[in-house]
């Protein structure tokens, strides 16, 4: 039975760490609502970019696009881009992403190819490391940066631009979480070399005839490697708006567990004391009746 | 006059989105001003400034660091790589990418690229004279 003092000392820390989570909770909500903004705000560049390579693809001779496009013709050496997060106590957010990337890195090794692991994200490299530490080729990390711009899009993509340019692979899969909601964030695999062109939708009757200045195969070459990065881009904030969801669910449950903590313990410390009062007055009584 | 949807989008937000008169854009082959009715067309960018003009009004202006221009027959599109109004340009911003271009122009292997990188750092020289003055 644990004493009094032990209970009060119990419960204020408990009471604590309650604060804490709960702050952590806000903080997390406010980052949210700027993550989220951002997300918003990236989402036209991302769809025109989408639109406009629907339409050149359409245009264009795949066996003569450039290889981002066409892909190298082999499929042995499988790169993953693994977007995690910098800091944890976010529930199962990098957990969830580790864990696809490590069923698909599985399943490519039991099929024979070369797997090969870039993390973005302390966490991811984490988690990899104790199972896919040999696979695993790089750590870019972005402890430092506040707010995802395009200027970390650029270094993860110039990165692997740089490697497909140097045949060190021939698929890239790029591994974040999308934010469909504050407690529902979906890990996603998403394939961006060779690009996926989007089918252009249903076309709406005849297409006009473009005017291409330079022309398509030069526009392309500037353009797939930008998509890339867009991809990129995109994958950051998405999952950037998905840890502080998943971190605020999670001090959501933390700080309620808390309080459910502390009610119970508060209940003991109080039926401990009752106890004890009831002892002490059974102690006098029958003191005073022994006389 | 008539006027034409035109929306600048940079990757990290929408500039702008709304109807004009007439857009002046540097693409890579040359200055070209797009009016009502262009013919659906696609053009990359090089560095220089996007003149917006709007109805009434002294004409906005802004500075974009490359891109694509897609022009359809719903509009005008600028996916600027990066964009910010001429009013906010630091001449050291471009004095940085001027810098930035120089090194290209060192490292640059072939000589197709170092004559690409050549280009694009005259442009940017033109374009500092231009804004400095």
């Amino acid at each position: 039975m644990p004493s009094l003092k032990d209970l009060r000392t119990r419960i204020a820390s408990v009471k604590a760490t309650q604060k804490i989570t709960k702050a952590m909770q806000m903080v997390a909500a406010a980052k949210l609502r700027k993550a989220q903004m951002a997300a918003e705000a990236a989402r036209p560049y991302a769809e025109k970019m989408e639109a406009v390579l629907s339409n050149l693809g359409a245009g264009v001779d795949v066996s003569s696009a450039p290889r981002l496009l066409s892909g190298t013709g082999a499929d042995k050496v499988h790169l993953l881009v693994v977007c995690t997060a910098e800091r944890g106590l976010c529930g199962a957010f990098n957990s969830s992403i580790a864990r696809l990337a490590r069923e698909h890195a599985n399943r490519l090794l039991a099929e024979g190819k070369t797997v090969k692991i870039l993390c973005v994200g302390k966490k991811g490299n984490d988690a990899l490391r104790r199972t896919h530490g040999a696979y695993i080729i790089d750590l870019i990390e972005f402890r430092a940066v506040k707010q995802m711009s395009f200027t970390q899009a650029d270094e993860v993509a110039s990165r692997v631009l740089r490697m497909f340019e140097a045949g060190e692979f021939d698929v890239a899969t790029l591994f974040f979480s999308k934010f469909r909601s504050v407690i529902s964030q979906i890990p996603t695999a998403q394939k961006i070399v060779p690009a996926e062109i989007p089918a252009r939708a249903a076309s709406k009757g005849a297409q006009s005839v473009y005017d291409y200045e330079p022309d398509e195969a030069e526009i392309l070459t500037t353009l797939l490697p930008r998509n890339v990065t867009v991809q990129v881009f995109k994958a950051l904030l998405e999952n950037a708006a998905s840890e502080q969801g998943a971190r605020m669910s999670a001090m959501d449950n933390a700080t309620r567990n808390a309080g459910d903590m502390i009610k119970k313990q508060t209940q003991k410390y109080n039926r401990t004391r009752q106890a004890m009062i009831t002892k002490e007055l059974i102690e006098i009584i029958s003191g005073a009746e022994a006389l | 006059m008539a006027t034409f949807h035109f929306e600048l989008v940079s990757p990290e937000k929408m500039l702008f989105s709304g109807a004009v008169d007439s857009v002046a854009l540097p693409a890579s082959e040359g200055d070209m001003t797009v009016l009502a009715g262009h013919a659906p067309s696609m053009t990359t960018l090089k560095p220089g400034v996007v003149t917006i003009a709007e109805g009434k009004g002294s004409p906005r202006r802004l500075f974009v660091r490359g891109g694509f221009v897609d022009i359809n027959e719903a509009g005008l599109t600028i996916l600027a790589e990066h964009a910010i109004p001429l009013e906010d340009l630091k001449p050291e911003m471009i004095a940085a990418d001027i810098k930035n271009a120089m090194e290209d122009v060192a490292d640059a292997k072939t000589v197709e690229a170092r004559v690409a990188a050549q280009a694009k750092l005259d442009g940017l020289r033109q374009l500092q004279g231009a804004i400095v003055s």
